[in-house]
């Protein structure tokens, strides 16, 4: 069980070992696209993401896996409430043309 | 240009050898992530916000057209067209994967270069002036002696595991372009009064979040002592800086606590008691070094070209870019040449592969093949005739690199900030782009002057902003990005540390902020009077009052 949880709800986001990608944990496991991501309500669900991230880290599949306080938009999207994780899984505000934000259509408008 | 000997070649292929074996054990899973981190930080690899970010040393920021090809090959097929310079004359990669890692360090290797000790507690890349070799104010150039401390210090035994990093710069010119005083350890080749020429030590300035000056720790040291000398001060500072608190492990800390006279002494006693001849660099490979430095062979030429004026009275925009971009060089009918990477409204120091094989072609056609990084994240070349430069900047200008803008305000210094680093806490790339938009007008940046304005993301301090004639740090106040300006910093031979004007800006507020510091000096200058004599002459005072008021305003 993890020291302190951040507050509810959460995601999981980590580096992709391999790649460096940033990924979150989704129903099927790591994804690329971070409207695949599970959202946590539950401080039990919250958990269990944890866990596996710690569990994953273990496996070196990810590197850096940590819960992410997020709140859910109305098309689904897990936006992080700190820039910093906002920043992350869109990619460089100032090169729209890259990360995440150029990859998938439904973060381009980068109005999380 | 130096150029590996046989020791060289192999060393730094054992390293990449070494880093695959190790990248294949982390990807076996081998080995852990807290075991494979240093490893890979010892390679220049750290991990980003998005992804992989490969830092490659330019010792002393000198490149070849050749090399300079490789990095926008390794930009184009590995990363994502593009590198970064950087404030420390490296360059960055910012989205490589892991697993081709090895390979770009093999790509590399093939040109003579590496990423080794670009991170960590080690002796890191050293730096040296961008006109080395060049200027006309210079007792010698730096770079031999910087060769000769990258030998001495790669994987030395001995300082391979500091309490912390540790910065070497030298200059060999009465003009510091270098930041020496700012570093742990600052080289300055003077002459003594005998006419021989040797070196002022300067040990413990540095940025971060304990900025100092550094001081005088050895007025004059002859040249042939000097590795002896260096080996002596390193002793100390590896037994004795502090590593139970990473904030204070810096050299800078311990020479502040035991005061310089006491640190002064304790190397002279290490000194005194080293068996020199053992240590110090055989005269004969000095002089090996040194003549890969040898000037290239210029062609007699008038002091100046009578075809120039012509040219300037013809194109005023020809005439702006020689007025800021233009160096002298001691060389009679040459320049050295910036090549800002500060368009207006770009991202400072970033440059695409397509624009680095331009540079790559232009230093083969007009600079004997030299290029040079800076650590203001512009690149120089440093020998062209007069009589091309004409010619060069519509090159450039073809390639979108003719901005002309060297040394005023929109040559902005600015980190990666939050758009790409892990470690930062507030964006510094868009605050440089608000500003270069607000100063884009390239009459009223001539009429400015020669102003640094300098940006980091963090109190880390990679933007330098401490030394910024305006400096700007980007911090994290309850859950926004705040920033903090600073006034009336320097990192040249008049260094000095700004001083904050008051609280913390929003991103939006800070154009307007730094405009009015701007506008109090336009006021209160003397003719010919530069920003940072002005901000000497007035004190902060004034600019403290302008700043002030209008914040107060917004606020109410």
């Amino acid at each position: 069980m993890s020291a302190k949880l951040p507050k509810l709800p959460v995601i999981l986001i980590a580096n992709d070992l391999l790649t460096g990608d940033v990924v979150v944990m989704g129903a099927e496991g790591w994804s690329r696209d971070p409207f695949a991501a599970r959202i946590a309500e539950d401080a039990a669900t919250a958990e269990a993401l944890d866990a596996a991230g710690r569990t994953e880290m273990a496996r070196n599949t990810v590197v850096d896996a940590y819960l992410v306080a997020a709140e859910r938009r109305a098309d689904g999207l897990a936006v992080p409430t700190h820039f910093r994780e906002r920043f992350r899984i869109l990619g460089p505000t100032v090169r729209p043309d890259l990360g995440k934000q150029a990859e998938f259509s439904r973060l381009a408008a980068r109005n999380v | 240009m130096y150029r590996y000997d046989e020791f060289d070649e192999t060393f730094v292929r054992e390293r990449v050898a070494q880093f695959r074996d190790q990248v294949r054990r982390r990807l076996d899973g081998a080995i852990t992530e807290d075991e494979f981190k240093p490893l890979r930080l010892k390679n220049g690899l750290y991990l980003q916000l998005h992804a992989y970010m490969l830092r490659v040393a330019i010792p002393y920021g000198t490149l070849s057209a050749h090399q300079l090809r490789q990095l926008a090959h390794i930009a184009d097929r590995f990363d994502r067209g593009y590198g970064h310079f950087t404030t420390r004359q490296n360059i960055q990669f910012n989205w490589p994967q892991l697993k081709d890692v090895p390979e770009i360090l093999d790509l590399l290797a093939d040109v003579e270069m590496h990423a080794i000790q670009t991170s960590g507690n080690c002796i890191r890349n050293v730096t040296a002036d961008q006109f080395a070799g060049v200027a006309a104010d210079e007792i010698e150039d730096p770079r031999p002696v910087a060769e000769l401390i990258r030998q001495w210090s790669s994987a030395h035994p001995e300082f391979s595991y500091l309490p912390r990093k540790f910065k070497i710069a030298v200059t060999g010119a009465a003009h510091d372009r270098a930041a020496v005083l700012v570093h742990d350890i600052g080289l300055r080749i003077v002459k003594d009064s005998v006419g021989e020429v040797g070196y002022e030590i300067i040990v413990g300035g540095g940025l971060g979040r304990t900025p100092m000056i550094g001081k005088v720790v050895r007025d004059f040291l002859p040249k042939r002592e000097l590795l002896a000398y260096l080996e002596a001060l390193m002793r100390v500072y590896n037994a004795e800086g502090r590593r139970d608190n990473k904030y204070k492990a810096r050299v800078k800390i311990l020479v502040h606590e035991i005061g310089i006279e006491e640190f002064r002494a304790r190397v002279e006693a290490e000194f005194a008691g080293l068996d020199k001849s053992t240590i110090n660099a055989d005269p004969e490979e000095q002089a090996r070094i040194a003549a890969y430095f040898a000037s290239p062979t210029y062609a007699a030429l008038p002091a100046s070209d009578p075809a120039l004026e012509a040219q300037c009275k013809a194109n005023p925009a020809f005439s702006a870019w020689l007025d800021a971009n233009r160096f002298a060089h001691k060389q009679a009918g040459y320049a050295a040449v910036t090549i800002s990477l500060k368009p207006i409204g770009g991202i400072p120091g970033d440059i695409s592969g397509a624009q680095m094989r331009v540079v790559a072609d232009l230093a083969e056609r007009f600079s004997f093949g030299e290029i040079r990084a800076t650590h203001a994240q512009n690149l120089v070349l440093p020998h062209v005739a007069e009589r091309d430069l004409f010619a060069l900047w519509q090159a450039l200008g073809d390639a979108e690199l003719s901005t002309a803008n060297a040394g005023l305000i929109t040559d902005i210094i600015a980190c990666p900030g939050l758009d790409y680093c892990a470690l930062a806490t507030a964006r510094s790339i868009p605050i440089a782009q608000a500003l270069s938009n607000r100063f884009a007008d390239p009459e009223r940046q001539r009429d400015i002057g020669e102003l640094n304005i300098k940006i980091s993301g963090c109190i880390n301090a990679c933007g330098h902003h401490h030394v910024g004639h305006i400096g700007i740090l980007g911090l994290e106040k309850r859950g926004e990005e705040s920033y903090q300006i600073t006034l009336g910093g320097d990192a040249t031979e008049n260094a000095a540390i700004g001083e904050i004007l008051g609280p913390g800006l929003t991103a939006e507020e800070v154009p307007d902020a730094i405009e009015r510091l701007v506008e109090t000096y336009r006021a209160e200058r003397l003719p010919g009077e530069s920003f940072i004599a002005a901000v000497r002459r007035l004190g902060v005072a004034p600019f403290k009052a302008a700043f002030l008021q209008e914040t107060h305003h917004a606020a109410a």
